[in-house]
């Protein structure tokens, strides 16, 4: 059973002096710090380049227009999972009926009236005011019609809490204003994502968006990549403020809360590239901070992670022995598994996220 | 005069003949607006502040309709506020779309809606529908009112001064803990949490008021079994507000506290927890929906058996249902909060007990409808928005069980078919109810008529622009549009440009609204005492129009 894991914060120090600690007003500007620099296209540190002299970059894959991205259609997008798939089938057969057949017959019984006892056609009104079998009859129709829908939904939650053994665990960081994504599985490395801008918003140089990438606000430079057919377990955490982890084609959507560990899952069979966007308000740039996440074969998949710098599990650790040395420099970040000086005290289960403004958190295991 | 609610009875003994004379004696301007302690001048003040707040409120939804009618950032970079300060960066331009949508937000729940129902609406005809000479406190009457100016004061200057990012607060209504802690440097949310803090207080003493008012100071032979309903629906709304308002007291202190003072309620670093400001945030917030509907359902009940020629079918259901969903409101909160990390068992319980909500509002629907049922229907303004409300509430409803299933809520949460769902059943909801009583009660208030061919133009072209204007949203959230977005894919541009065109239609039918109250005003035809004729039963038809300074000198007694 999946629950919600609760990631219990241990004051950085003493309780006086957690008072210091406090992210108070005085720091709040620390935060926004990366981002005001405005014509900068990475606020965060870029965790790619290191990487390229260990293995090439997988070719990612383009869009299908039409799946993992909105359109102009007013049906709910395909899904790609069987919880999404179970979803939209309660969705589109019980849900929606129940709305267009209650809504419909409460405008025919509305037009109706106006019809029929308007007060040409019926200049006498009658004195009726009680009639307790009706009243009998539309409380408890209500009620028959509220169980048929509350049985299935909750055995859609009930499914949604009950996944499968986990193949791959990802921890997603919402950040203002991008995500960032660590892979502890394959060595704990992390990506870094954030929205790639238009052509005419960079300097020249600079990366911009292509159709390739995907549709405008939605693409982003570093997506997180998973393998085709696994389990993925997602923990979301937030940064600074929160913010929501969302992807609407594996109907999946988990703040990300700071000083909590949220938990939700997906398992997506059909390769490609799917949109999501940060679905809780986080400040100026809310809009501006998409999910990309590009399902590839498990030998693509498996490139794609050594080329970051990775590791999978269970492979012999000579196939790729520098990814796993200490000396990786695939992290930028202060995520660095391995304890080093530079980056003062580890942390693994603490939500204290590695971004710049992070206050240094004590591991409490 | 001060004391006259305190002692109803002793107008028995009181010689008639003085008290008429008494009766119409108004005070100069100043001390009657200023110092008032009439509930049907207060009544009047709070209906002329949630028309101010209205116009202001609507007027920040038409930027954001114009910012959002085409892809990418036109309107924001333009100068704030109010075109005195200037846009340095895109992030102050994206900051400004997060104060619009926070002040319309506040100002439309806090400053629009429940002064004009409760404040308004309610002071205007509690006292006169139970047969009462004025509100138990008719100084603290005042006070509620006056309170509401500074607060009002208070949130639109936040917006002048720093909130981190820009200038302004840019938290959303909800004020979520930790973005407007450490996520919000600047006075702008201290100035807007403040706010709150006084209209806070000022419902909680109009809760107080009213409660006793109603409870205490029928008329006699007016047991609560035969009390009208919109005075059923004010004492729930009565307690729902002294309920739930010091919960949200407690939770912006907190935050004010982790914001000056060092505290860690909302932050995990010290041991706090920032879905618990959600939990104390939303144990407020649901009971507050059903403050700014339940007064709506009052109305609606009064409107419909008027104009139907019939007493309202199942009168005890009604009140009973409206004190049932009073009852349930307070135990559904976390509805609000499916994609926090709740446990399956949680999120199990509030589906099921959002979902038993939609009995009680069923009944409500479907007694609204026996009503009409062989009755004498005649089609005026008032009745066109009541039966509006009806239709419009029944799709905002069944989108609102949709949405209380927990399983659905990974796609919906925070997306724009939520927004399409809250808009329906109160911009589509209370508001109607709010125009079908002030169509409904400007003869008596006035004590001139209103333009029948302008207040039905005005329904109609307002029921075509809103439905314009947020149904396309229901579409935009099927394709998972996120609300609280200034920018969007292109993908969603084809029903956003739509609910703009819907925004201007409504907006145009706001003009002939305004048109109709200042011709009414000024040269409306002399409305009679009952210009409803014999549908209209309550009390408040037993006077003249407008009613006197001071009614029942002589209780009247109901049998």
């Amino acid at each position: 059973m999946l629950k919600t894991i609760r990631a219990l914060i241990l004051p950085l120090l003493a309780m006086v002096a957690g008072l210091d600690a406090v992210p108070s007003l005085a720091q709040a500007p620390a935060a926004a710090v990366p981002a005001v620099a405005e014509t900068s296209t990475a606020p965060a540190p870029v965790s790619t380049p290191a990487a390229a002299a260990k293995a090439p970059d997988i070719v990612h894959v383009a869009p299908t227009p039409g799946i993992g991205q909105p359109t102009e259609s007013i049906n709910l997008q395909p899904q790609m999972t069987p919880i999404g798939e179970e979803a939209v089938r309660f969705h589109d057969y019980i849900l929606v009926p129940m709305m267009f057949i209650m809504s419909i017959f409460v405008l025919i019984l509305l037009l109706w009236v106006v019809v029929r006892y308007r007060s040409a056609a019926n200049p006498t009104p009658s004195r009726t005011s009680h009639n307790t079998i009706i009243e009998i009859i539309w409380t408890l129709f209500p009620v028959l019609v509220l169980v048929a829908i509350a049985v299935p939904s909750i055995r859609l939650l009930a499914h949604q809490y009950n996944p499968p053994k986990a193949d791959l665990t990802i921890k997603a960081i919402g950040n203002q204003w991008y995500w960032t994504y660590q892979y502890p599985d394959n060595g704990d490395f992390e990506v870094v994502s954030n929205m790639l801008k238009e052509k005419d918003q960079v300097k020249p140089g600079e990366r911009f968006r292509t159709d390739a990438d995907g549709p405008r606000l939605l693409a982003v430079d570093e997506r997180m990549v998973v393998p085709a057919g696994a389990v993925v377990k997602i923990i979301t955490t937030g940064a600074d403020v929160i913010h929501s982890f969302a992807m609407p084609a594996f109907w999946v959507k988990m703040d990300a809360i700071p000083g909590r560990l949220n938990e939700t899952w997906f398992k997506v069979d059909r390769p490609g590239v799917y949109f999501g966007q940060c679905s809780e308000l986080c400040g100026a740039r809310h809009a501006y901070m998409p999910i990309a996440i590009e399902v590839v074969s498990k030998a693509q998949y498996a490139q794609w992670v050594a080329s970051k710098g990775g590791t999978m599990p269970g492979a012999k650790p000579a196939a790729n022995p520098d990814a796993t040395s200490p000396a990786s420099p695939a992290t930028a970040a202060a995520a660095e598994p391995v304890p080093t000086a530079a980056t003062g005290p580890t942390e693994n289960v603490t939500t204290a996220a590695p971004a710049p403004t992070s206050q240094p958190a004590t591991a409490q295991n | 005069m001060t004391d006259i609610a305190a002692h109803p009875s002793h107008f028995h003994a009181e010689d008639g003949h003085e008290h008429h004379h008494d009766a119409d004696h108004k005070p100069p301007f100043f001390a009657r607006w200023f110092m008032s302690t009439n509930h049907k001048d207060i009544g009047t003040l709070y209906l002329i502040f949630a028309i101010i707040a209205g116009i202001i409120g609507g007027g920040i939804s038409g930027i954001m309709r114009a910012e959002l009618a085409k892809p990418g950032i036109q309107i924001l970079t333009m100068a704030w506020p109010l075109g005195v300060g200037s846009v340095a960066t895109m992030d102050e331009a994206l900051h400004h779309w997060n104060v619009l949508i926070t002040a319309h937000g506040l100002i439309m729940v806090f400053f629009m809606v429940m002064p004009a129902m409760i404040g308004g609406f309610g002071n205007w005809f509690v006292p006169i529908m139970i047969g009462a000479p004025d509100m138990a406190f008719p100084r603290m009457n005042n006070i509620s009112f006056w309170l509401l100016i500074p607060s009002f004061i208070l949130l639109l200057g936040s917006s002048f001064v720093s909130g981190g990012t820009g200038p302004g607060a840019g938290t959303g209504w909800t004020v979520y803990a930790p973005l407007s802690t450490s996520g919000s440097a600047g006075p702008a949310v201290d100035m807007a949490i403040l706010s709150l803090h006084l209209a806070g207080a000022s419902s909680i003493l109009g809760a107080i008021n009213f409660i006793t008012t109603i409870l205490n100071m029928r008329a006699p032979g007016m047991t609560l079994h035969k009390m009208p309903l919109f005075a059923w629906s004010v004492l729930v709304t009565a307690f729902l507000l002294l309920l739930s308002l010091p919960v949200l007291a407690a939770a912006i202190t907190m935050l004010l506290t982790d914001r000056n003072f060092g505290t860690t309620f909302f932050d995990a670093s010290g041991g706090g927890d920032p879905v618990l400001y959600q939990h104390l945030f939303w144990f407020f917030g649901h009971p507050e929906v059903y403050i700014m509907i339940l007064p709506g359902f009052g109305i609606v009940s009064h409107v419909i058996s008027t104009f139907s020629r019939k007493p309202i079918f199942g009168y005890l259901g009604m009140a009973y249902a409206m004190v049932a969903i009073g009852v349930v409101g307070f135990i559904v909160w976390a509805h609000h909060m499916y994609t926090t990390g709740l446990s399956v068992n949680t999120k199990m319980y509030f589906t099921a007990a959002t979902m038993v909500i939609a009995v009680p509002t069923g009944i409500k629907i479907f007694s609204w409808i026996a009503t009409m049922w062989e009755g004498s229907l005649s089609f005026k303004t008032p009745m066109l928005w009541a039966m509006g409300f009806i239709f419009m509430f029944t799709v905002g409803g069944v989108t609102g069980v949709l949405l209380a299933n927990g399983g659905i809520d990974n796609y919906f949460q925070d997306g724009y078919y939520v927004v399409a769902h809250f808009h329906y059943v109160l911009s589509l909801g209370a508001v109607f109810s709010l125009f079908a009583g002030f169509y409904y009660w400007f003869p008596k208030m006035s004590g001139k008529m209103y333009n029948e061919l302008l207040g039905q133009l005005h329904f109609w072209i307002f029921f075509v622009g809103v439905n314009v204007l947020f149904f396309p949203m229901h579409f935009l959230g099927m394709q998972g549009m996120p609300r609280r977005y200034p920018d969007y894919p292109d993908a969603f541009a084809k029903w956003n440009a739509l609910a703009s065109h819907g925004y201007e239609i409504m907006a145009g039918s706001m003009i002939i609204f305004f048109v109709n109250v200042l011709w009414s005003l000024a040269a409306g035809k002399k409305a009679g005492d009952s210009p409803w004729g014999e549908g209209a039963t309550t009390l408040e038809w037993t006077l003249s129009s407008p009613p006197p300074y001071h009614q029942f000198e002589q209780l009247p007694r109901i049998d």
